[in-house]
């Protein structure tokens, strides 16, 4: 900082980070920011939100070890934060709650939030009527389409969802849109944004609101295994489940943090949503990070079967942590991420969000390349309820494809070739 | 004297507000764009903006969006509004671009201030970029001459107020409501009250932006701002002249009425 700036930098992490917002936006957020400052230092409402975490969303969420997936994991014993098991069935809740008891607090009567799978849409959804309070989703066109059956939940639980066509018609257009109706209706709206990027103080907020992740698997592993996990994996979309179990074991040396972007139909086809391959350092949404782009800065579409890591962008403190090099990050494809998916159905009865079998596929990755014996604890963030329709149709599961609905093992000899899937359309085509 | 001192000074000295007219590089395609900014000069616009077309606006409405996604499906290049810029200086206007921050991040701060003030650009205008986290740009744009303008609102504080406009040069550009840009139906009169605080701490000229679309709003805004920003009417009239083969002429007779509504104060 030179001494010639005029006013302070806010929510550093390196090079990473910051507020690349409107000026309107910037009242709003020292608002937030003073207000989850004092909701941190009042025990009530610590205890308030310790509550809801217990009676409402079901936490602590066990700790599963899955010795017949990791049977596939070189010797590995796997471990399984199971996020899956919260109410609204990902780890999303966690930071909705905190965020909606700010909301109350600021006095504020609506929330706008966006989603690219649904799960922050439906977790938003679910806080708003829990608080009383309105609420406005906006999901990419195409998202609404693949994610048909979170689109429901979000309207049976009183939110009116805006598909948004602009642009990618995926997350971060939803992004777009909900910053646009932010800087409208910013006096009695409060945008509960669902990842750990955006202007400061997201980033560092939502990340807090997410550390009860490792938290609690710190202490559980703890208990299981007397020790520490030798390996983290989480995937990263926007990045906030990561953010969440890696916040307790970053300052535990012994400890790897890795995390696993959507690597879509492969890095080298272009379509996928690598940002950490092939992305350049950049600004998007408000935050200075990875961004994938062109040569002139124009953001470019990503591609993934999952809506939930389908974004171009990551937030800014994981950029941070891997420059720093206390994480690291490696893109699993999509075929891949369905072959894990399968294996943990198959082999634990265990139904993933397909957002999370890339932490699954990369746990398998990791296992094999490990001594036997290592302990490898993944973040399992989501359920996979709303994606059956997805994997029926990429397994060929459904109707009269259902020819090779027998065992995991086609699964590991890739997806089915008849009917030919179209991974980045979702369920659409 | 830079080029902006020198437009407001003239329409100060002539008792009136400066036209603002903005539109975005390469649309409706590359060629037309620049005559369109042409004719923006011709018809009376005082200072030309030179939007930069950008993938994700989050500060535009539906009118600027489309406009843009129009000229990047057209293969529009950053580079490419270097030719606005010179056809706009070459006519006799004044150019200030108006870019969201990647779009310069990517092309380098210091090269882009260099290569704006090659092409007689006088400014550059961030909606998403404030002086907070523009140390760089500021330098950049220091050692070039080229005016860096940043946004006022009506949320920002007295205190944002007086160390945003200490970082502007050329004018400052006041956003008259909280929201996007689109044509509304009145300028909310919380206008008034943000370029009187603004006032209050800058002797820098105010334009007033978001929503002026007609005569009256221009002569209304002219008569308590220095200038008078229009974007989306000016990109709806283009757009119809295109498709309805009118050509440039509706662009021409909108920043006509305009010019006669700074006029008017």
């Amino acid at each position: 900082m030179t001494q010639t700036e005029p006013g302070v930098q806010l929510g550093r992490f390196g090079d990473f980070g910051g507020r690349f917002v409107p000026e309107a936006l910037i009242a709003a957020l020292d608002e937030l920011d003073a207000a989850r400052t004092a909701a941190t230092a009042d025990p009530e409402f610590s205890r308030e939100l310790a509550r809801l975490h217990r009676d409402y969303t079901g936490r602590p969420t066990p700790l599963t070890e899955v010795p017949r997936f990791a049977e596939h994991a070189g010797g590995a014993r796997v471990f399984l934060k199971r996020e899956d098991l919260t109410h609204t069935g990902s780890h999303k809740i966690n930071n909705v709650l905190g965020q909606a008891l700010l909301t109350v607090r600021m006095g504020k009567k609506r929330v706008i939030a966006e989603t690219g799978a649904g799960q922050h849409g439906v977790a938003t959804a679910t806080a708003a009527a829990l608080m009383g309070l309105d609420c406005t989703v906006y999901m990419g066109e195409k998202d609404t389409r693949r994610q048909s059956l979170n689109v429901a939940r979000m309207r049976l639980l009183g939110a009116e969802v805006v598909p948004v066509s602009h642009g990618s018609s995926t997350l971060k257009d939803a992004i777009n849109e909900a910053l646009r109706d932010w800087v409208t209706n910013v006096e009695d709206t409060h945008y509960l944004l669902g990842t750990v990027t955006g202007p400061h103080p997201f980033p560092t907020m939502v990340r807090d609101f997410h550390r009860i992740i490792g938290d609690e698997a710190h202490d559980q592993l703890r208990e299981l295994t007397g020790g520490l996990p030798d390996i983290v994996c989480a995937c990263v979309g926007g990045g906030s489940n990561a953010m969440g179990i890696f916040q307790r074991f970053r300052d535990e040396p012994g400890v790897r943090l890795v995390g696993f972007e959507a690597g879509g139909e492969g890095v080298a086809t272009g379509r996928h949503a690598a940002r950490f391959s092939s992305g350049e350092p950049g600004v998007l949404h408000g935050a200075a990070t990875y961004v994938l782009q062109d040569e002139d800065g124009q953001t470019l579409e990503s591609h993934s079967v999952s809506a939930g890591l389908d974004y171009p962008s990551v937030g800014p403190e994981h950029a941070y942590l891997r420059a720093s090099g206390r994480a690291e990050y490696q893109p699993v494809n999509d075929d891949e991420a369905m072959e894990a998916f399968a294996l943990l159905c198959r082999t634990e009865g265990i139904l993933p969000a397909i957002e999370s079998a890339h932490a699954l596929a990369g746990a398998l990755r990791m296992g094999k390349e490990a001594e036997p014996g290592t302990v490898i604890l993944v973040n399992l963030s989501g359920r996979g309820d709303k994606d059956v329709e997805t994997a029926a149709t990429w397994f060929g599961l459904t109707g009269e494809d259902a020819v090779r609905a027998e065992a995991p093992g086609d699964a590991s000899d890739g997806p089915p070739t008849d009917p030919p899937h179209a991974p980045s359309e979702g369920i659409e085509s | 004297m830079s080029a902006l001192d020198a437009v407001f000074a003239s329409c100060r000295d002539q008792g009136r507000a400066a036209l603002v007219a903005y539109l975005p590089a390469g649309f409706p395609d590359a060629a037309s764009s620049r005559e369109a900014m042409v004719a923006l000069v011709e018809a009376g616009a005082d200072i030309v903006e030179v939007g930069v077309p950008y993938t994700d606006p989050l500060m535009d409405g539906p009118v600027i969006q489309d406009a843009a996604d129009r000229a990047l499906a057209g293969g529009f290049r950053v580079r490419d509004l270097l030719g606005n810029v010179e056809a706009v200086a070459a006519a006799g206007g004044s150019a200030v671009v108006m870019s969201y921050w990647n779009p310069i991040l990517r092309y380098g701060p210091d090269d882009f201030a260099r290569d704006l003030a090659a092409a007689g650009g006088a400014g550059l205008i961030t909606p998403d970029l404030i002086p907070d986290e523009a140390a760089d740009w500021r330098a950049a744009a220091q050692a070039h001459g080229v005016a860096p303008i940043f946004l006022v609102a009506p949320s920002s504080t007295d205190a944002r107020l007086a160390m945003t406009t200490s970082a502007c040069r050329g004018f400052v550009y006041a956003a008259s409501t909280m929201g996007v840009t689109g044509t509304r139906a009145s300028v909310g009169g919380g206008a008034a009250d943000l370029v009187a605080r603004t006032r209050a701490v800058t002797d820098l000229p105010i334009s007033v932006g978001l929503g002026v679309s007609t005569r009256e709003q221009a002569a209304e805004v002219a008569s308590f701002a220095d200038g008078v920003i229009v974007g989306s009417a000016l990109v709806r009239a283009l757009g119809e002249g295109t498709a309805s083969g009118a050509g440039l002429d509706p662009l021409r007779t909108l920043t006509a009425d305009l010019a006669e509504g700074v006029r008017q104060r």
